[in-house]
């Protein structure tokens, strides 16, 4: 082992200076920092197909995991739909909706999207598109993954312990989630919180690895401004999770025991159900200022992977360069910053002190700036472009207009005095549905229609693509924006049975958004029809499919093999966002393409 | 280009369903007009960007469409728009800020003569205590609630004895008299909202939060249990009576004190606490 690393050290120096003093000058790139490192092959079934250490497969491991309990959640909302709307159908009691609310809620933000879009997607793109062969500790990796399985099975037993799940809401606010009047108030508590638990340690085993391998495994000539977007919103995303997830960590643990062990970290002096209680002392205020102080930074952790890819999608397919990609990643790093100084925008009526609204309205607005901006240059980067509409292009635009119609009514919710009468009514079911629910899931789609060649080496079907893309957009937009016009009438959320407000009845618009909720919700057959069946039988890819510049499409096979790069590492000479550059023909130009072997090409220096 | 014409049906379509919509606002029936003027220059300014965004998106859509023989246009920053554009925004951001923080001013600062109402929440429903003829809440304690002091009151505090309790879901107010309400909850959190007032807060155990604010119109209102507060929340429901003064002193004269309560239950319970 010894000889061969000391063999590699020299072979590199040896490389380096050669290049130095052969090439031309323009092609000059900095020798490696490191040597390469060994890695883990496989050696048994077990090892290539369970244990995996690949981090291509640990991304689709978790995607198919992630999208698994993603169906779970859909099929709840469709109840709780289907009850909203056909009361008499009695498909739900109160306390089964309430259940049935929170594991939605939970499992769509925590256990599919973050998962998704850092498990899966952070597995699958950082190693290939920072030109690495693997994350730099695949072990541990490895053994993210199968905690993140053993944490959702401890969810999933939770429907079937004494008493069921717990029906607290995702927020699992203290006193209520832990007392009498809310169902699966002690075993479906310990089993989400022991879930969650079992989630963050299985997530900082990841976070680590992606944060380490995104910071130290870069191949050469990839500095931090040649990084596609994708990968600085899920390395921004990573660090904010690694620094918000303490935060419900601590939370969850000392709410278990003040469920547990009748201790009063947030359980004041109260009576429950008739019955005086024991506690005293604890603050229920506490818990919500922990909660949220992971849960704001939560919803980052959703949307700046999704703003990334995004990024990445729009340049490529509207072959145009991606405009102001400088500002993209001061806006995300500003936006992750801010993020941490926002929580409270979700307690403005907690009944917290009061002055505390100036501040966090402020700094909540100040968000806006950043994320508009971000609108402004998504929009400009189809503006002058050459724009393929492909089915991963139709998704970024639907992404667009959701994420700025849910974005523009957060401006109502954090700017405190318009929160005060539409907190805790529908217009804040719609505004997260739309900015951290849909939109989202509206990139997840595009960037598996995108990404799907790389990982089977066959495209989806592009006629199923659409039929899936139309219903899904309309059919969401359709569900989510009569529910604002529900929130100003004042119909409160987390209703068993809808608000009927005397000056406008909302029982037909119920009706119609529940109906659009089911199609939308079967539509989402056609999809796992067109995956399970173009990944058997679909259209071969031809390597680089879309034209695209960023590593993961250069490896010397595709779908890329064990090690991803064959003998060589790539070296880059480029930002992956030179499309449409005057001077040579073709429409792009690779990030491992020196300007040698495109010398009439004017890019500009990145 | 289906989806150009998709997009423009979208984003115009938005715009028709809101002209449309039956759905909107309650008629205002509090003094707090300022938070339906922030909310609808809010909305028409928001609106505005979401129209010239989407309506330009539709425009690239349609006019910069693929062609074979085209290529796009090469230029990765553009300096001086990306300034305007922040500066611009941040400008907007500032002029929906500044309205809201002055009607937030508004709400926490509560008028000396709002007169104090209690509301107490429990699972699942409102009791209501007013101050009697001093003036004065008497002071409560979760520790001294039972069945013969449902409120909690203190026996000691001579402020407490002329205190009115309500335990009904109804309350009346005095159309026109700024009331402060001051939340209470004997078991979990609740929140205290009647959408035609527009305000709420939550009412949390061991704390006791408030509000205020003048109903300005004579009608009864429908109060919503605004934070979830177990399996009985969405059914949480009470009523606020907003009448003249003649209705609302008639009303008044009905209520019963704690020291009437006590006297009509003296049990033995009672007796040896004293
Ligand atoms: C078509 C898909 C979806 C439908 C039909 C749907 C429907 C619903 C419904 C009916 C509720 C309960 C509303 C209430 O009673 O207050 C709800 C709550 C919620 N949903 Fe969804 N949803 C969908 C997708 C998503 C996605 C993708 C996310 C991911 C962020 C999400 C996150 C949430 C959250 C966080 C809650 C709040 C839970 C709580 O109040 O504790 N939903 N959804
Ligand atoms: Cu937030
Ligand atoms: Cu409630």
């Amino acid at each position: 082992m010894s000889d061969e690393f000391d063999y590699k050290i020299e072979a590199k120096a040896a490389d380096a200076t050669t290049a130095d003093a052969s090439a031309p000058p323009i092609d000059y790139v900095p020798p490696a920092e490191r040597p390469e490192q060994e890695l883990y092959h496989s050696k048994s079934w077990w090892t290539t197909y369970v244990f995996s250490q690949d981090a291509k497969y640990i991304g689709v491991q978790y995607t198919c995991v992630a999208t698994a309990i993603a169906v779970v959640g859909l099929i709840l909302s469709l109840m709780m739909r289907t009850q909203l709307a056909f009361p008499g159908l009695n498909v739900l009691d109160p306390s089964t909706y309430y259940q049935f609310v929170t594991m939605h809620g939970m499992i769509m933000v925590v256990f599919f999207l973050t998962a998704l879009f850092l498990g899966g997607f952070g597995n699958l793109l950082i190693p290939l598109m920072c030109g690495a062969r693997d994350m730099v500790f695949p072990y541990v990796n490895m053994l993210s993954f199968w905690i993140f399985v053993l944490a959702i099975l401890l969810l999933v037993s939770s429907f079937f312990v004494p008493g069921g799940p717990t029906g607290a809401g995702w927020t699992l606010y203290p006193p209520q989630a832990i007392t009498v009047g809310t169902p699966g108030n002690l075993w479906g508590m310990v089993m989400m919180l022991a879930s969650l638990v079992f989630f963050v340690i299985g997530f900082t085993m990841g976070g680590l690895n992606y944060v380490i391998t995104v910071l130290q495994a870069r191949a050469r000539g990839m500095t931090l401004m040649r990084l596609p977007l994708s990968v600085w919103g899920i390395f921004v995303a990573t660090v904010l999770a690694l620094l918000a997830f303490p935060a419900l960590l601590v939370g969850g643990i000392m709410l278990l025991l003040d469920a547990v062990l009748g201790t009063s970290f947030f359980m004041p002096e109260m009576i429950s159900m008739g019955e005086k209680l024991s506690t005293e002392g604890g603050s229920p205020i506490l818990f919500q200022h922990l909660f949220w102080f992971f849960g704001h930074p939560e919803v980052y952790i959703v949307a700046l992977p999704a703003f990334g890819i995004v990024s990445d999608l729009i340049s490529v397919h509207a072959r145009r360069n991606l405009f102001g990609y400088r500002m993209m990643v001061w806006a995300i790093v500003a936006i992750a910053a801010l993020s941490f100084i926002v929580w409270a925008h979700h307690m403005y009526v907690a009944g917290m002190r009061p002055w505390f609204g100036y501040f966090f309205a402020t700094t909540t607005l100040i968000i806006a700036v950043p994320t508009a901006i971000k609108v402004y240059n998504w929009v400009l980067t189809l503006w002058r472009g050459n724009i393929r509409l492909t089915v991963p292009m139709l998704f970024t635009l639907a992404f667009i207009i959701t994420f700025l119609n849910g974005g523009i009514t957060g401006l109502f919710l954090g700017n405190v005095a318009i929160d005060v009468p539409l907190s805790d009514t529908y217009f804040v079911v719609a505004h997260f549905h739309m900015v951290m629910g849909i939109a989202p899931v509206l990139v997840v789609f595009g960037a598996v229609y995108h990404w799907f060649p790389l990982v089977t080496g066959r495209m989806l079907d592009e006629g199923l693509g659409k039929i899936h893309f139309w219903i899904t957009f309309v059919g969401t937009y359709m569900i989510y924006t009569p529910m604002y016009y529900q929130g100003f009438l004042g119909v409160p959320r987390r209703y068993f049975e809808m608000y009927e407000s005397s000056y406008a009845s909302t029982v037909g618009l119920n009706v119609f958004i529940t109906v659009a909720a089911l199609i939308v919700g079967l539509s989402q057959l056609i999809f796992f029809y067109n995956i399970i069946n173009s990944a058997r039988a679909g259209k071969k890819a031809k390597k680089n499919p879309w034209d695209a510049n960023s590593l993961e499409w250069q490896t010397p096979e595709m779908p890329p093999k064990h090690g991803n790069w064959g003998n060589e590492l790539p070296v880059v000479y480029r930002w992956p966002y030179d499309f449409g550059v005057p001077g040579i023909d073709k429409d792009y130009i690779p990030q491992n393409v020196s300007p040698s072997q495109v010398s009439g090409a004017k890019a500009d220096k990145t | 280009m289906t989806i150009a014409f998709v997009l423009f049906l979208v984003v115009v379509g938005t715009l028709i369903f809101h002209i449309w919509s039956p759905w909107w606002l309650t008629p205002l029936a509090s003094n707090w007009s300022g938070m339906d003027e922030t909310l609808l220059l809010t909305f028409w300014v928001t609106g505005g960007v979401f129209m010239a965004v989407g309506l330009f998106m539709v425009y690239c859509v349609w006019r910069y469409r693929y062609q074979k023989d085209r290529k796009s246009e090469y230029k990765p920053e553009d300096k001086k728009l990306e300034f305007h554009l922040t500066w611009i925004t941040a400008v907007g951001v500032v002029a929906l800020l500044a309205p809201g923080l002055i009607v937030w001013n508004k709400f926490v600062t509560v008028p000396e003569n709002a007169v104090k109402v209690e509301v107490m929440a429990y699972q699942w429903g409102w009791n209501y205590r007013l101050a009697g003829e001093d003036e004065i809440l008497g002071k409560t304690s979760i520790h001294n609630i039972s069945d013969d002091n449902p409120y909690g009151l203190d026996l000691d505090d001579p402020n407490g004895k002329d205190d009115l309790l309500v335990e009904d879901a109804d309350l009346h107010l005095q159309i026109d008299k700024p009331v402060k309400v001051l939340l209470r909850s004997i078991d979990v959190l609740h929140n205290f909202y009647v959408p035609e007032f527009r305000a709420k807060m939550d009412m949390v155990p061991g704390m006791i939060t408030f509000y205020w604010f003048t109903p300005t119109k004579t009608g009864e209102y429908e109060i919503l249990c605004a934070e979830l507060c177990g399996t009985g929340h969405y059914a949480m429901l009470g009523t606020v009576v907003v009448e003249e003064e003649s209705d609302y002193s008639n009303w008044l004269a009905q209520q019963t004190s704690f020291e009437q309560i006590l006297a009509q239950n003296k049990t033995i319970q009672l007796t040896e606490k004293q």
